[in-house]
């Protein structure tokens, strides 16, 4: 419960910050909003020796309508997206499942790069991301750098970004339906949370939607091709029971 | 008109709200540092050797100290009745036996020095077979405590009516399981200890018993009680497991005296998952049999324990479960036996309700087995077997006295507040159209035991030179809300208002003696003493009035309104509480009266909770939708207090039914040891609770009380329990054991397709 001792350093750009990670490489840890690395740290499970708190680049936080798609900062926090008027009538899926995270005080303090940096697995804003099939961009330095969600993670708790880069925002396409875990853009894209070691596209949902399959038949495959882990929560049957449950209530959701 | 049964807002809250309390890890010690315990990570091993060297040159560390460097006597039994062979050493010596058992305590500068020194240490473990099922510790072919040449810790073994069941018509037969469950107190445990110039010990603690904390500690250090002075200074919630000489607990002082520092000591959460007592943790068989037409005619009961590696209190726990076992039932023939046994998990003490809840969970679901098996209403089979108002006091066949109820009131009362007839409708009409969320309705008519530990409880009231009062008493809140209520207690009889009487409690110095807060026996012990000695300063306060106004005493009356006594007829000429106080300055002890109450035995409060729940039969998720309690603890002092009591007690209850779980794998490693691990309830579990309160008052004590600490636990995990199982009966479920996870109902549900 009491982390080892560490050099806190706050800074006031993203060169400063990229400067920081250059000096201590994989020494150090950037902050954002804490609420994931700071219970690792508490129990000891990361142990980072600097922090790099990047929680005040304000103008990272930021959510724009940017023609085809929505920009957002990567320091943008998860009430900014819950309430964020653009989101709501672009990408509803991301502000309504932005406002199922934790509670009030997590969504005060947790910020979408965070999320979507640290790769659990168990979190919710990666797999939204994945099924909207967004783009994150990432700066370190050798420039900037845009990485696909789709591939991004790379397993558990571990995604592409480099101990040198920073995440600096998220485009996701402009999506107009409302659904738990499914989201309609032309094409449908369906993605699973906790059904494996990274955020999963339910693949094989959506190839049987692209070949016109019905809603339930489609749903039925979802945990096709997933491995999920078991624990004390459920073990991997029950998962991989609850994913056609699920998607079948998000498309049908997002038919409706 | 007399305070006594108004609403009255709590005293102690405007610090809580405003700069909040104050706890033992908040206070400023001189000079004071730190413990930190290193803890057995391996649940059953023997310890090849120890390597403190490198945490011994540490940054800021003062001592390092294992077991063989403690040159005091074992640990005296907590309790007679517990087996001696069986102790707990004060830091494990040869063998580890849980893991959370304190191995290595490390006395440092600071917290954070402590928490880098633990990771220098090393113990070589040598593993040993582990025992995590009670079964298996039964089975006996590992034995934890070779002396003891058992793993029995306790039995109450009373034999087998073989003929229990002669006659029934209907026998049904389960095996439930009573989980694990941990305490979980917001603050964790908090020990600091002072040796003083005098060679008198201070000791603060987070405990519900400062008294009792002060004798095992003055056992231990072969003191006399009064050169030990315990204090515990707010106190962030016990829920019974706060009670007692843990030995991380006892041990400070004597590390305070090796480095001659005062010292403190503050568990962390996940240390507190493991090393704070767990509660519950009975595997129970029930056998309940009767007629078609719904009477019951028999029940056993038979418990297997788990009492934990080193049997505590929660050894005992069964004795409760024993004396409550047939509940609010008239039934002819009940069989109750039990057996303790030790595991490799942490020590099992109590945790609100302490073997009542279990009981109450046990006959409970019997009930409603009963009810399903012959095809009748709950409700129904309820009405018919309750022990009627005019059978009070009723003796139980297994020799418990009730003392007065009317329990089939409380079951009316319960499902009118809850439209039970309509809940039904709408339970059919959902059945009928194979909706995916199902409707359940579960009931619990739970009866009681509170102060069902007999004992005294001290009581002081004294009015000061300036008009106030002050009470000393020796129950220990940490939450119920005593300020309050003993102020309203001694104002009712003194007219001195509630703001100008202080309660003094958790300073065995001031307060020369007590026994503490639990089993819900604080207001029927240590408030009716208050109010008696109350009533005794009043005496004496009239016998010096008639003194100085010259006059009878017996003509002598207190104004309540004014304040003042005078001579009936005559209120101009009065003496007031200050002039008396005065007055009595001169007399040793100036206007008080101490006493000490031990009432003639236990009370019994009841109740009928109805749970109203939503299950998804697709993804096995239970919403409670309503929760609908009537309770009855006697007369009630304050329904606000009283209500706090309840609805703290409904949302706990509810928890151990649908949510909260300790779980071991098979090596007894904890897989709950954190908060995001232990699914703890949280305000969003639980919707707004009905309740509805009767009194009837007790004739065991003057005020008419009985407690109401525990039996929104008790009536309601049953209720919701129920409730799930009842969703899904038209399915052919007749059981879901607790928690009634979403994996747990599915499961069910496959199972009974
Ligand atoms: C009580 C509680 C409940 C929660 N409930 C939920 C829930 O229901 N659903 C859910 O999805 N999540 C939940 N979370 C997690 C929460 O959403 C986290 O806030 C979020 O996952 C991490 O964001 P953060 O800003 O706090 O990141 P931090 O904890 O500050 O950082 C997390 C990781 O990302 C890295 N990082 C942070 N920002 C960047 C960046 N810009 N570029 C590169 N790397 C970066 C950090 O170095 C670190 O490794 C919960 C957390 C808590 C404490």
């Amino acid at each position: 419960m009491i982390p080892v001792a560490f050099d806190y350093q706050r800074v006031s750009s993203v060169d400063e910050a990229l400067g920081l990670l250059a000096t201590h490489g994989d020494e150090a840890k950037l902050l954002a909003g804490g609420h994931s690395l700071l219970p690792l740290m508490k129990l000891r499970l990361a142990v980072p020796s600097v922090l790099v708190d990047v929680g005040r680049l304000h103008d990272l936080s930021y959510v724009r309508d940017a023609g085809d798609h929505v920009a957002i900062g990567a320091l943008t926090r998860h009430r900014d997206l819950e309430t964020s008027e653009l989101l709501a009538a672009q990408v509803p899926i991301l502000a309504h499942v932005a406002g199922q995270v934790g509670d009030p005080q997590v969504r005060h303090r947790g910020t979408i790069g965070g999320s979507l940096a640290h790769g659990d697995p168990a979190s919710d804003l990666p797999a939204v991301v994945l099924a909207l099939g967004g783009t994150l961009v990432a700066r370190g330095p050798g420039g900037e750098r845009t990485i696909e969600a789709r591939s991004f993670f790379e397993g558990f708790l571990q995604t592409a970004l480099g101990p040198d880069e920073l995440l600096t925002e998220i485009r996701v396409p402009k999506a107009t339906i409302v659904g738990a875990a499914a989201v309609r853009n032309g094409t449908t894209g369906v993605a699973l949370v906790n059904m494996g070691s990274t955020p999963l596209r339910a693949s094989a949902t959506e190839a049987a939607l692209a070949a016109g399959a019905s809603i339930g038949d489609a749903a039925a495959v979802a945990a096709e091709g997933t491995e999920p882990s078991g624990d004390l929560n459920a073990s991997p049957d029950f998962r991989r029971h609850l994913a056609t449950v699920l998607v079948r209530r998000a498309l049908e959701e997002a038919a409706s | 008109m007399s305070i006594l049964g108004n609403r009255v807002v709590r005293k102690e809250d405007p610090k809580f709200l405003t700069s909040g309390g104050t706890y033992v890890d908040d206070l400023k010690i001189d000079g004071a540092a730190r413990v930190t315990y290193v803890r057995s990570t391996s649940a059953h091993a023997r310890i090849r050797s120890v390597d403190i060297d490198e945490a011994r040159s540490a940054p800021g560390v003062l001592a390092v100290v294992t077991a063989a460097d403690i040159e005091l006597d074992p640990l005296p039994l907590e309790m007679p009745m517990l087996n001696e062979k069986m102790p707990q050493p004060w830091l494990a010596t040869d063998v580890v036996r849980y893991v959370g058992e304190p191995v290595v305590a490390i006395v440092s500068e600071t917290q954070a020095e402590g928490a880098d020194a633990a990771e220098l240490i090393f113990i070589d473990y040598e593993p040993l077979p582990v025992l995590v099922d009670t079964e298996g510790a039964l089975e006996g072919s590992i034995v934890l405590h070779p002396e003891a040449g058992t793993n029995v810790s306790f039995e109450l073994q009373f034999g087998r009516d073989e003929s229990l069941f002669d006659g029934c018509e209907v026998v049904v037969r389960r095996r439930v399981n009573n989980q694990r469950v941990a305490p979980c107190p917001l603050e964790v445990r908090a020990v600091a200890a002072r040796w003083e110039d005098d060679g008198r010990l201070t000791q603060w603690s987070s405990t519900q018993a400062p008294h009792s904390v002060r004798d095992a500690l003055a056992k231990a250090y072969g003191l006399f009680e009064d050169e030990v002075h315990v204090i515990s200074p707010d106190v962030g919630g016990g829920f019974g497991a706060k009670i007692g000489g843990y030995p991380d607990e006892l041990l400070i002082a004597w590390l305070a005296r090796r480095v001659g520092r005062p010292l403190k000591w503050t568990e962390t959460r996940s240390e507190s998952m493991v090393a704070l007592g767990h509660g519950r943790a009975q595997l129970q068989d029930i056998e309940i049999g009767g007629s078609r037409d719904g009477t019951i005619g028999a029940y056993r009961l038979t418990v297997l324990q788990d009492s934990g590696a080193y049997p505590r209190v929660g050894a005992l726990l069964s004795f409760m479960t024993r004396t409550m076992a047939s509940g609010t039932y008239r039934i002819p023939k009940v069989d109750f036996n039990s057996r303790s046994v030790v595991t490799n998990t942490t020590p099992v003490v109590s945790y609100r309700g302490a073997g009542r809840p279990e009981a109450t969970a046990a006959i409970e679901r019997a009930v409603d087995l009963f009810a399903a098996e012959i095809g009748m209403d709950p409700a129904e089979v309820r009405r018919r077997n309750l022990v009627p108002p005019d059978a009070f006091p009723f003796t139980t066949p297994l020799g418990t006295t009730y003392d007065v109820g009317d329990y089939g009131r409380a079951l009316e009362l319960a499902l009118e507040a809850s439209g039970y007839a309509d809940l039904r409708k709408e339970q059919a009409r959902r059945r009928e159209a194979g909706e995916v969320r199902q409707l359940g309705i579960g009931l619990s008519a739970y009866v009681e035991i509170t102060n069902g530990v007999p004992g005294s409880e001290f009581a002081a009231v004294e009015v000061r030179e300036n008009g106030t009062a002050v009470v000393r008493t020796g129950t220990s809140p940490h939450g119920q809300g005593h300020v309050t209520s003993w102020a309203m207690l001694v104002s009712d009889a003194l007219g001195i208002p509630i703001d100008s009487i202080e309660v003094v409690h958790g300073d065995t110095d001031v307060v020369p003696r007590g026994v503490g807060t639990f089993g819900s026996r604080s207001l029927q012990v240590g408030g009716v003493a208050a109010h008696q000695a109350a009533g005794q300063v009043v005496d004496k306060a009239r016998q010096l009035a008639a003194k100085l106004l010259e006059a009878d005493p017996a003509d002598v009356v207190l104004d309540k309104v004014g304040q003042r006594f005078h001579v009936a007829g005559t209120p101009a000429v009065a003496k007031s509480w200050g002039e008396l106080a005065r007055e009595a300055s001169s007399e040793p002890g100036g206007l008080s009266a101490e006493t000490d109450f031990t009432p003639p035995g236990a009370t019994f409060p009841f109740g009928c909770h109805v749970a109203v729940v939503e299950v998804d039969t697709e993804t096995g998720k239970v919403t409670i939708e309503r929760l609908v309690a009537v309770d009855d603890a006697g007369r009630i002092l304050n329904p606000l207090v009283a209500e706090g009591q309840i609805q703290g007690g409904l949302a706990q209850g509810a928890a151990q039914a649908l949510l909260e779980q300790v779980a071991y794998d098979d090596d007894g490693n904890p897989l709950t040891a954190n908060l995001a691990d232990y699914t703890f309830v949280s305000a969003a579990e639980v919707p707004s609770f009905e309740t509805t309160s009767m009194e009837t008052p007790t004739p065991v004590n003057e005020l008419g009380a009985k407690g109401i600490g525990e039996s929104g636990t008790i009536g309601s995990t049953p209720a919701v329990q129920n409730a799930v199982v009842d969703a899904l009966s038209h399915l052919g479920v007749r059981h879901v054991d607790m928690p009634a996870t979403p994996e747990r109902v599915w499961q069910a549900i496959a199972a009974a397709r």
